[in-house]
């Protein structure tokens, strides 16, 4: 209907040109191309390089890439329509918002390169030499103690990424759980690498896999149901069939759920978190900086779109479940968290409490809404990135010394670090002059702006709640003595130092100067085609 | 009368002086710390200088200018409308001189004190000096969100401050002292939204200038204008506080090493009193008056409730505790006891209070400093051994029992008068707690300072190995009179005390435009100018 419409428009406009058909525009899409490509050239280089080259010519290639993905981009945002385009027959849409998640997420992927390509912290780096010994054994013990490692988490990083790109960006619902399967399934594979705890790390794979392959099943099952309603997966047209029609809502509804179910599993939002908290626990240290930045992201990207694009003219239908959604979400992270004795488990429930926040800002459907939440996920990925990367630095000779108690006194023994990381945690509380806040000012405003105040209340009173666990943490490091047989914080090499400054400096810029990065979240909303 | 919003900049470079001087410091005295001498010398250095210049700032004040003088502003977020915008009115102005007043005695007054294991003189100076940049941002600010962001971040200093240096249980109290006043921010920071809504929805465009959104606000409906109240009035009270959410202040004066437990006290809490009457009543006139009762039971219960607590107390400072939230009660009667001369009152009483309270502070602190204890039953009869402390002690305790001759008179007894037409029950309840001002303070000198020598404490008694004990009296021999420098550090106070007993003009003369500009925006008409003229409205420019 709308696609004749549109034919019919474009023919009264050319009248007199004969119709002519068009090559795709990829001069958009650049930057997705050229991930996924060096994604492929990274896979030869596994098979065809020697042994020793292989690590130096995955981290320069996957720089590289990054870099030249962020060149693509850039130089395409400087002249690209305001109002978006659309790519690949109509199946990516390559808007404002689009560009700016890519964005968010070329730069997270650095950091998070930059922590897995880290040999100094972990020798060796933090990933196993040969996934296929078996734990416990003694190659294991011997893999243990070499420097080897599988350089295929490069090429699973590069299609992962590849992956979020395009769900940030996919125009209709098919293209959509492509892209999901090609995030994800590098993900799972990548957090069963861990060179150290293995068995930990192994249970989180298939924890996420058997979880992310329910999630992905509800995924498939809802946008079976809405193609069986609209007769079509194309965002634009599910909107358009919700609108003026007088079809039976039960497929419209039933589809959307268990679509969303789907999306919330990947964001991480309670109550479809309980992968969370095990897979961040398990999965390699720069992994889990990867998963909670990256993933967070492009979910949350997918998510804006789907709500706003698709479903934002049945809203009045399912905003009251989101609500509820959202509140159990934040309750959850908050309250949990209180109880967490692990810093990985810790800052998992905090990020289920973040997502929370985060949907807060996808269902006020606004464009402020679009925006603040745009940019809460850019502070939010680089705090956790480099919280990620402090974390990776506290050691004891069995491994990272992630337990509570053994982080009690860090500050007499590094202040740098334990500075750091406090500042990290004031962040992730959003107390002002961090990213933090700026990014829940900006949300809370939209979300008070289309008539949510109690929800905020409620989510203020969950920041509350949820600073006094990252309050915890820096008693221990600061008021209390230093455990007898403590571990000691690693001098991180030039890749963890980089990646961490990176971190830091965005969360400090961005809750001291936030005004250039929120004119680029607002600069357009989501292109309708 | 002049426009309560009028804005002038003339001497802006002073505020702007007075905001960076301090922070300034701090980071010297850090980069100074790895020397105990040069770093303690550094910070009194600057926070004398920020002293001086706060006088400045106060002569350059015309009271009868504009309200907001020596403004200075810039964009800081252009697409929220937020500004960097600082200023101050007579009440802000007082409240900075009190600061600038303190920090230097505060610093004098720690100059020998014992930190813990570990921690530097020129660590504690450094977070002293940036509590007061901090300090003076808030009450200098004129940008609602800046206030926001200044109000919390106040926290992290002082919360170092208590956890780092303070006593046994400062890992408790830090803690609790954070999230109350987070969370009361947090409450607030919904309505700073709320409002920034409204403007937007009114204006097109939103802003967070606070006299523009006194224009927007404050003819909201009743409604509206209720929840906004609450907002702030949960953070504020936190601060001030009143009674129900005060059990925080116990704990972190207890905890506090005395020079925090001044500035706290003293200063951070005052933020409660002064946000009352920078923000409540000018912004939610309607609400104000509305939920006026409500606030005069919880300021009376404060009074009560503080009095008897801090009769009955066997700590001393968490006696100090006690006894400031029953003076914060009376400041809070007077704030919603809507005339002139009661908030006239309050706005003395805040000064006087830091003022007294501090003294107060300052001087049992040398007695714990003496006796290593802070249980009152430990001491006795100190008097004897030091004479010229429990002078000073009694006059510390008589300003903050409000004797006449005192700062602290001047402000109670116009606080009193002035709430009496309109609340009548509550300042004949309130002034009872007069009486219990006179039991506690007496009592507590009594048992400390009179009679014959006895406690723990000061007779040899339960004294640690080693203690040597002065045969000729008694009593431990490590315990002697003030020396000089506590005396130069309590002199001024007690010059202050005694001057504004008898002179309060000059703090009356800086106060009162502000005072009456703030009835103004309030609406509030006063009980005296009611009956003689028989308006119902003050006349605003």
């Amino acid at each position: 209907m709308s696609v004749m419409t549109s034919v019919l428009v474009l023919a009264q406009a050319q009248p007199a040109q004969p119709a002519k058909i068009e090559a795709p525009p990829i001069g958009a899409i650049w930057p997705i191309l050229i991930v996924l490509g060096a994604a492929c050239l990274s896979v030869l280089f596994e098979a065809l390089l020697p042994r020793h080259l292989r690590w130096p010519a995955q981290v320069a290639l996957a720089l590289l890439t990054l870099a030249a993905a962020a060149v693509k981009l850039v130089t395409y945002v400087s002249d690209a329509p305001a109002a978006g385009e659309t790519a690949m027959f109509g199946t990516l849409a390559v808007d404002r918002p689009t560009l700016f998640l890519w964005g968010t997420l070329l730069a997270l992927t650095l950091g998070a390169v930059l922590l897995i390509a880290d040999r100094s912290v972990e020798p060796g780096g933090a990933f196993v030499a040969s996934a296929a010994i078996r734990p416990g054994t003694v190659q294991d013990r011997a893999q243990v103690a070499s420097t080897g490692m599988q350089t295929e988490v490069f090429p699973l990083t590069l299609f992962a990424l590849g992956g979020m790109m395009t769900f940030c960006a996919a125009n209709d619902l098919l293209t959509m759980f492509v892209a999901l399967e090609v995030l994800s399934l590098p993900l799972y594979l990548m957090c069963g690498l861990a060179r150290r705890r293995r068995l930990l790390s192994q249970e989180s794979a298939v924890k996420y896999f058997l979880l992310g392959a329910f999630a992905s099943a509800f995924f498939l099952y809802g946008v079976a149901l809405l193609y069986g309603y609209a007769g079509s997966v194309r965002l634009s047209d599910i909107a358009a069939s919700a609108a003026g029609s007088d079809r039976s809502d039960t497929l419209l509804f039933a589809g959307m759920g268990l679509l969303v179910v789907g999306l919330l599993f990947k964001a991480s939002v309670g109550p479809f978190h309980t992968w969370t908290p095990d897979v961040y626990q398990g999965a390699p240290t720069p992994v889990t900086a990867f998963m909670a930045a990256c993933t967070k992201v492009a979910a949350f990207g997918g998510i804006l779109r789907v709500l706003q694009v698709a479903f934002g003219s049945t809203q009045w239908e399912w905003r009251g479940v989101l609500w509820g959604v959202a509140i159990v979400s934040m309750l959850i992270g908050a309250v949990l968290g209180l109880t967490q004795t692990d810093v990985k488990r810790m800052i998992a429930y905090s990020s289920v409490a973040h997502a929370g926040f985060l949907l807060i800002g996808a269902i006020a459907l606004t464009d402020k809404g679009l925006s603040g939440t745009l940019f809460y996920l850019l502070t939010y990925g680089f705090t956790t990135l480099a919280a990620f990367g402090v974390i990776s630095l506290v050691r004891d000779s069995s491994g990272e010394a992630t337990h509570l108690s053994q982080w009690a006194g860090l500050a007499k023994r590094s202040p740098l670090v334990a500075g750091v990381f406090t500042f990290l945690l004031l962040a992730l509380a959003g107390i002002p002059l961090t990213s933090g806040f700026v990014g829940k000012f900006v949300v809370f405003q939209a979300a008070v702006a289309s008539g949510m105040a109690p929800l905020v209340v409620i989510a203020l009173i969950a920041s509350a709640v949820a600073a006094f666990f990252y309050l915890r943490v820096i008693v221990l490091m600061y008021f209390s003595e230093p455990a007898a047989d403590g571990p000691s914080v690693t001098v991180p090499g030039a890749f963890t130092t980089a990646a961490i400054t990176l971190g830091v400096i965005v969360t400090l810029l961005l809750g001291v100067a936030p005004a250039f990065a929120l004119d680029w979240a607002g600069s357009g909303v989501f292109a309708i085609h | 009368m002049t426009n309560p919003t009028s804005v002038s900049s003339a001497g802006s470079w002073l505020l702007a002086a007075l905001l960076l001087l301090p922070l300034l410091g701090a980071v010297v005295v850090v980069a100074l710390r790895g020397n105990d001498g040069t770093a303690k010398a550094a910070a009194l250095g600057f926070s004398v200088v920020e002293f001086v210049l706060g006088l400045v700032a106060w002569f350059r004040f015309e009271p009868s200018g504009a309200r907001l003088q020596q403004s200075f502003s810039f964009d800081w977020i252009p697409s929220f409308g937020v500004h960097i915008s600082f200023a101050v009115d007579g009440i802000a102005l007082v409240m900075i001189a009190v600061i600038g007043l303190l920090v230097p005695l505060v610093i004098g007054a720690g100059w020998a004190d014992k930190l813990p294991e570990g921690r530097s003189k020129g660590g504690f100076f450094a977070l002293i000096l940036l509590e007061q940049a901090l300090t003076v941002g808030v009450f200098a600010a004129t940008d609602v969100f800046l206030f926001y962001v200044l109000f919390e971040i106040m926290l992290i200093p002082m919360y170092f401050l208590i956890g780092s240096y303070g006593g046994q249980r400062r890992q408790y109290a830090a803690v609790k002292f954070f999230l109350y006043s987070f969370l009361g921010g947090l409450i607030m920071l919904a309505s700073v939204i709320g409002c920034y809504v409204m403007a937007g929805n009114e204006l097109g465009k939103g802003t967070f200038d606070w006299a523009t959104l006194v224009q927007v606000v404050h003819d909201a409906p009743l409604s509206t204008q209720i929840w906004l109240f609450f907002g702030f009035f949960i953070a504020f009270a936190v601060k001030a506080p009143l009674v129900p959410l005060h059990t925080w202040l116990p704990d972190a004066t207890a905890e506090a090493p005395i020079g925090v437990a001044v500035l706290l006290v003293g200063i951070l809490d005052k933020v409660g009193t002064f946000g009352f009457l920078r923000y409540l009543l000018p912004m939610f006139p309607d609400a104000s008056r509305k939920l006026a009762p409500l606030v005069l039971v919880l300021a009376v219960a404060g009074i009560i409730y503080g009095a008897m607590l801090a009769t009955g107390q066997r700590d001393m400072k968490r006696f100090l505790a006690y006894v400031s939230i029953a003076h914060f009660g009376f400041i809070a009667l007077g704030i919603f006891a809507f005339s002139s001369q009661s908030l006239t009152g309050s706005v003395t009483y805040m000064v006087n209070h830091s003022i007294a309270t501090g003294m107060l502070i300052l001087v049992v602190g040398m007695v714990i400093a003496r006796g290593g204890s802070t249980r009152v039953a430990d001491y006795g009869g100190m008097a004897k051994l030091t004479p010229v402390l429990a002078a000073l002690f009694l006059i510390a305790g008589l300003s903050s029992l409000s004797l006449p001759g005192t700062s602290s008179f001047v402000s109670e007894f116009l606080v009193l008068v002035g709430s009496f037409p309109n609340a009548p029950v509550y300042t004949i309840i309130g002034t009872v707690g007069m009486i219990f001002a006179a039991l506690y303070v007496l009592w507590l000198y009594q048992r400390v300072m009179q009679g014959p020598l006895r406690g723990n404490a000061l007779v040899g008694a339960a004294g640690g190995p080693g203690t040597m004990v002065d045969p000729e009296v008694g009593a431990k021999r490590a315990i002697g009179d003030l020396s000089g420098r506590e005396k130069l550090v309590l002199a001024p106070l007690v010059l202050l005390i005694v001057g504004l007993g008898i002179f309060p003009k000059p703090v009356l003369d800086i106060v009162t435009p502000a005072v009456n500009a703030t009835m103004c925006q309030a609406a509030l008409v006063d009980p005296v100018q009611a009956v003689q003229s028989g308006e119902r409205q003050l006349q605003c420019r």
